[in-house]
């Protein structure tokens, strides 16, 4: 048979949807592979260790609560420093739309500066120049360092969500907005009534993507000197002072942030197919 | 020997201006007006940048030869070039970082002469090699969504005139996809530099690291970090401008795909 012999798509059978099917199956392998090559590099470990010393999977999993601690403070700083950078960026992203020419400016700058200047230099300028406590009022409020580089990497989202909000309105066909003015909806009505409604669909997606990157970015808080998951386990093996445990550590840790990140993008890859306009 | 006695000497008024700016204001720009300061902070610029150049070219390069990998026939080839993927684009780079740093480059050591154990590569070139690697994953993706955007007949056509796979995705698909995925490139580009900082970590003498050890020394931390601030900004504007320059010298005119 002529199918079987040639690779011209021409004379291929037509199958619906054939062209991408390879690369773009879910692979319910991913986790798989790196579980085996934490696995494997257990193996290899306790292969090379010396005799007498405990066997490297018992100790993972001495000190799995100790990295579950460090990991739930990056989930902390991940959501506080998600729900300000949000909170801020949509107003900022607001104001890039904003009919009034300086605050259009000033916004625009603000989302530059902070879009184009790397998260670790963020972190280092708020953990720097923020004091360490603050006064509020009457009370004295201290300042964690957790805390500030929190601020620091929400500066940074903030930007980011930002220029979504601004791609997201901008990207609102313009008869919405004629239809809207034609029914007599005032400027702040059509926003918030209409415009702004159809761009939460729109956003979504790129949002989930924007803080899958913010938990990998939590791990930056390290250099800063936050006791979470990297720092503890740059401790943990410390304490141990064993090389053979090096790989498989790092693998380890690296398993907590791709089982934490994965499904956020895989839903997110689903969510965009699903909201996708043909 | 030129260089280091102009150095000494230091008298340039440009320079001198900054350090009547630290005595009239305490605004403390060492890096302009002390010699050693400018030499170092010129060197950590150097290394930033080289550091910036070779990760771009290389992730660039990963970009195209992953993105031809993922449609090959070969099934194995593609399950590893996704693995690849996922596995790089949901971990922390900083960890990916000192995972090669520290993991595998305790393995890959080698004894001189002497007897001393030095590594066998170097911390600027793991940073190379993982900032490649990290964003490489990235750009994969990014050719990838750019190619499945070439009409699928300008594909069938090249078939149809007998061009090979490889043939035809260097002649026809690649020059199409490159200049439909060139503003999601020019975004992860960004991204790469300013990742960069990230080397700090494992002790690359870049622009940051470089940085800190200047208001260690200096205690002058705000103007410090205004500089670097200003310098990212700067650079990413730079690879921006160009880009954009790019770009529009890409241009078919007329071509627009759907």
């Amino acid at each position: 048979m002529i199918a079987g012999r040639t690779d011209l798509p021409v004379l291929l059978p037509f199958r619906p949807g054939a062209r991408s099917a390879g690369a773009r199956r879910p692979g319910r392998g991913h986790a798989l592979a790196l579980v085996s090559g934490l696995v494997l590099s257990i193996g290899i470990g306790d292969a090379l260790a010396a005799p007498g010393v405990p066997s490297i999977l018992a100790t993972l999993v001495k000190w799995t609560p100790l990295l579950a601690t460090g990991f739930l403070l990056n989930i902390a700083i991940s959501f506080i420093a998600m729900a300000i950078g949000t909170a801020l960026g949509t107003l900022l992203g607001l104001m890039q739309i904003s009919l009034f020419r300086p605050v259009r400016g000033f916004s625009w700058a603000m989302t530059q500066f902070f879009r184009n200047a790397p998260w670790l230099v963020l972190l280092f300028y708020c953990m720097l120049l923020l004091p360490f406590e603050m006064p509020i009022g009457q009370a004295i409020v201290p300042l964690p360092a957790w805390l500030k580089a929190t601020f620091g990497l929400s500066l940074a989202v903030m930007a980011n969500v930002s220029e979504l909000v601004r791609g997201a309105v901008l990207s609102i066909p313009s008869g919405q907005w004629e239809s809207s003015e034609a029914l007599a909806f005032s400027r702040r009505q059509t926003l918030w009534m209409i415009i702004l409604p159809q761009c939460v669909k729109r956003m979504l997606p790129p949002w989930m993507n924007l803080y899958a990157i913010l938990v990998v970015g939590t791990a930056l808080a390290s250099i800063v000197g936050v006791n979470e998951a990297m720092t503890l386990t740059g401790d943990v093996l410390a304490a141990e002072s064993r090389t053979e445990l090096l790989v498989p550590m790092y693998l380890y840790l690296l398993l907590w942030f791709f089982a934490y990140c994965y499904p956020i993008a895989r839903a997110t890859v689903a969510l965009e197919r699903r909201f996708q306009v043909r | 020997m030129g260089d280091s006695q102009k150095q000494a000497m230091d008298l340039h008024p440009v320079w001198e201006w900054f350090r009547w700016l630290h005595e009239a204001t305490g605004i403390k720009l060492t890096i302009f007006y002390d010699a050693f300061d400018r030499a170092r902070f010129w060197n950590g610029f150097l290394t930033s940048v080289r550091l910036m150049a070779i990760c771009v070219a290389a992730s660039v390069a990963i970009g195209v030869i992953g993105a031809w990998a993922q449609g090959a026939r070969l099934r194995l080839l593609r399950l590893a070039m996704q693995g690849y993927i996922q596995f790089f684009r949901n971990t922390p780079p900083l960890v990916q970082l000192y995972f090669f740093y520290f993991a595998l480059g305790s393995y890959l050591r080698m004894t001189t002469e002497t007897g001393l154990s030095v590594p066998l590569v170097s911390n600027f070139a793991w940073a190379v090699i993982g900032l490649s690697l990290y964003a490489g994953a990235f750009n994969v993706e990014i050719f990838r969504a750019g190619i499945e955007a070439v009409p699928r007949e300008t594909v069938e056509a090249a078939e149809a005139l007998g061009y090979s796979r490889l043939k035809a995705y260097v002649f026809v698909i690649l020059p199409l996809a490159f200049r439909i995925s060139l503003p999601a490139l020019n975004n992860n580009l960004v991204n790469l530099i300013k990742t960069t900082t990230v080397a700090y970590a494992i002790a690359v003498p870049e622009m940051l690291y470089v940085a800190n050890q200047i208001w260690s020394d200096e205690l002058n931390v705000p103007e410090m970090m205004n500089t670097l601030l200003i310098i990212y900004v700067g650079l990413v504007g730079v690879l921006v401008y160009a880009m954009t320059r790019w770009e529009r010298a890409m241009r078919i005119p007329g071509y627009a795909p759907s």
